[in-house]
């Protein structure tokens, strides 16, 4: 079971009272009318699937009902930070050192728990939108 | 490969049985080979046997990272039925209906296939308006299926809880006889010693860590024993496609979630046929040992670890008890998890991709057991022809971009 900390709600809260949404960031093509089919495909359905380090959205349905962002290990289900719409990831896979996202790992280090981690800084990476 | 026998059941008595043959070689990598398969699940296995032994193609190897059939071959509730709502599918997985009808001929390996029929409940007008839907379906394209009312069901399941009473009562179901259950690791080993018994080399503790391509064209693979030649690659690796993808420089349309199961303690022969019910979201068969054998939803979130959450796991038992409330003290006895990789439309794909001579056949989800001979054959027949199958060409990959999806989540229903 997840303890998810929500960005908003600025609370750890146990998995049920959200929901998973898939990949975040994930751009709508600005321009629909000249978009190619391609374009739309990959917008639509074409998933990183991660085995490793993935942000992903998710919603605390039964909270605060707002959508917020996690970055997560899939492999070893471990939570890296939690935050809000519209801001930027500060752990990505390139800014890991490579023990800690080795996407061959199965087994969690912490065992079955895994705990939500507070942003260590408030102020994020002000990255460009991709 | 000598082949089994009643006799030779007799014979290897006398010798108690002390001196079976091994069922298949475990042979050192050739540096070259004409196909390669990366995945030594039921897929991967059985795509082999069809390309020796339709197409006579037997320089193949099959090259697993652990042992054969540990994937979600090994993992699953063993569910086989073919009546899917859309054409393309229903042709798709009647074609391996067909297959397992006479597998344990075919092999020579009893994989205990048992038509005990499938059950698919309707607890809702909207149930049954979309089941009586599919059963016309499936009508039309020659496979049997028959819409019952809640009477009906109650005479082939006593013990559901079929009453006015339940939170949600059953309507209904549709109800294919020809459907039912099979022994999952044997699929895997009798598809794997027919296999090796035409030549096909079984490679397992063998990882396939990157492919080896040059000018958009695939060469052969890099695994932890050296490299491997091939001009025609073929991937068939459940949840880890997007991995092997990545490796080769393009995305798939999946998402790898953990699916997990569970067995109960054995009881004496209680359900002797297979219910599953997408509404209360929950399914469950018994399986010869005796056990109960249940599932339910997939973990929503991208997950590469083998477990599930507990979360889950109670509301699958939720779902059973509410149906059987006879099972409410039944002990469970273990639980574990899969990777599945899920499709957007939930049917699979079986295709070339960006990348000349490398296949995949993948997506197969929550419910791709029942499909392993049907798209081990049509899978051989692309490898072998490098040109989709006509079965296998409406689940190209292209169709994500073209748009013509197989929407199959209402056949495909609970995850299973
Ligand atoms: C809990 C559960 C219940 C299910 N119930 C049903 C059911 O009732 N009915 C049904 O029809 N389906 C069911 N399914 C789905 C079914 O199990 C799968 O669709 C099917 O088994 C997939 O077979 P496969 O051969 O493609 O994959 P797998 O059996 O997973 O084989 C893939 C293999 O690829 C190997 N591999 C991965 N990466 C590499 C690499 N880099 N190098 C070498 N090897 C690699 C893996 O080790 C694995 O052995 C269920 C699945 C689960 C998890
Ligand atoms: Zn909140």
């Amino acid at each position: 079971m997840f303890h998810i900390h929500c960005p908003y709600c600025d609370e750890y809260r146990e998995e049920e009272e959200f929901h998973p949404r898939g990949q975040a960031h994930l751009a709508r093509p600005a321009t629909p009318d000249t978009t190619t089919d391609d374009e739309w495909g990959g917008y639509l359905f074409f998933r990183d699937n991660e085995r490793g380090i993935h942000h992903e959205l998710w919603v605390h349905s039964v909270g605060c009902r707002k959508f917020f962002n996690i970055t997560r290990n899939t492999a070893t289900y471990e939570i890296h930070e939690t935050y809000k719409m519209g801001e930027r990831p500060s752990v990505t896979a390139e800014n890991l050192p490579d023990s800690q996202h080795q996407s061959g790992v199965q087994a969690a280090t912490s065992g079955w728990q895994t705990v939500g981690a507070r942003p260590e800084s408030a102020s994020l990476n002000q990255e460009e939108q991709v | 490969m000598k082949r089994y026998s009643g006799f030779g059941l007799v014979k290897h008595a006398m010798s108690h049985h002390e001196n079976w043959e091994r069922q298949w070689r475990n042979p050192t990598p050739k540096k070259q080979y004409d196909v390669i398969i990366v995945g030594g699940g039921g897929h991967g296995l059985a795509t082999a046997y069809y390309l020796a032994k339709v197409h006579g193609i037997t320089n193949v190897a099959v090259i697993e990272k652990g042992w054969l059939g540990g994937g979600n071959t090994a993992r699953n509730t063993t569910i086989v039925r073919s009546n899917y709502l859309w054409d393309e599918a229903a042709a798709l997985f009647e074609h391996s209906m067909k297959l397992w009808e006479g597998l344990s001929q075919d092999l020579n390996y009893n994989v205990m296939f048992s038509q005990r029929g499938v059950l698919n409940l309707g607890h809702t007008l909207q149930d049954m308006r979309d089941i009586q839907r599919r059963v016309n379906a499936n009508r039309l394209n020659g496979i049997d299926g028959e819409v019952l009312d809640a009477k009906g069901v109650q005479d082939i399941v006593p013990i559901l809880d079929c009453s006015k009473n339940a939170r949600y009562p059953v309507m209904g179901a549709s109800w294919q006889p020809r459907a039912g259950v099979a022994r999952h690791d044997a699929v895997a080993w009798g598809y794997a010693r027919a296999a090796d018994s035409m030549g096909v080399d079984l490679l397992q503790n063998t990882e396939v860590t990157g492919f080896k391509i040059r000018d958009g064209r695939v060469h052969g693979v890099h695994t932890n024993r050296g490299d491997i030649e091939a001009k025609t690659v073929g991937c068939v690796a459940a949840g880890n496609s997007g991995v092997l993808a990545k490796m080769a420089g393009f995305k798939l349309p999946l998402e790898s979630h953990p699916l997990q199961a569970l067995v109960s303690e054995p009881l004496k022969p209680i359900l002797d046929t297979v219910v599953m019910s997408n509404h209360v979201h929950g399914y469950v068969s018994q399986s010869d040992k005796g056990d109960l054998v249940i599932g339910a939803g997939i973990d929503g979130y991208v997950g590469y670890g083998q477990r599930g959450s507990y979360t889950t796991i109670e509301h699958t038992l939720q779902a059973i008890v509410e149906m059987f409330p006879i099972f409410s003290r039944v002990r469970m006895n273990r639980q574990w998890g899969g990777i599945v990789d899920t499709c957007p439309d939930a049917s699979p794909i079986i295709s070339a991709t960006p990348v000349k001579g490398m296949f995949f056949n993948c997506g197969w989800g929550t419910g791709g057991f029942k499909a392993i001979p049907g798209s081990g054959h049509v899978f051989a027949a692309t490898l072998a022809k490098n040109e989709a199958h006509p079965i296998a060409a409406p689940f190209s990959i292209d169709r994500f971009n073209s748009g013509a999806l197989v929407d199959e989540h209402g056949a495909a229903g609970v995850a299973h």
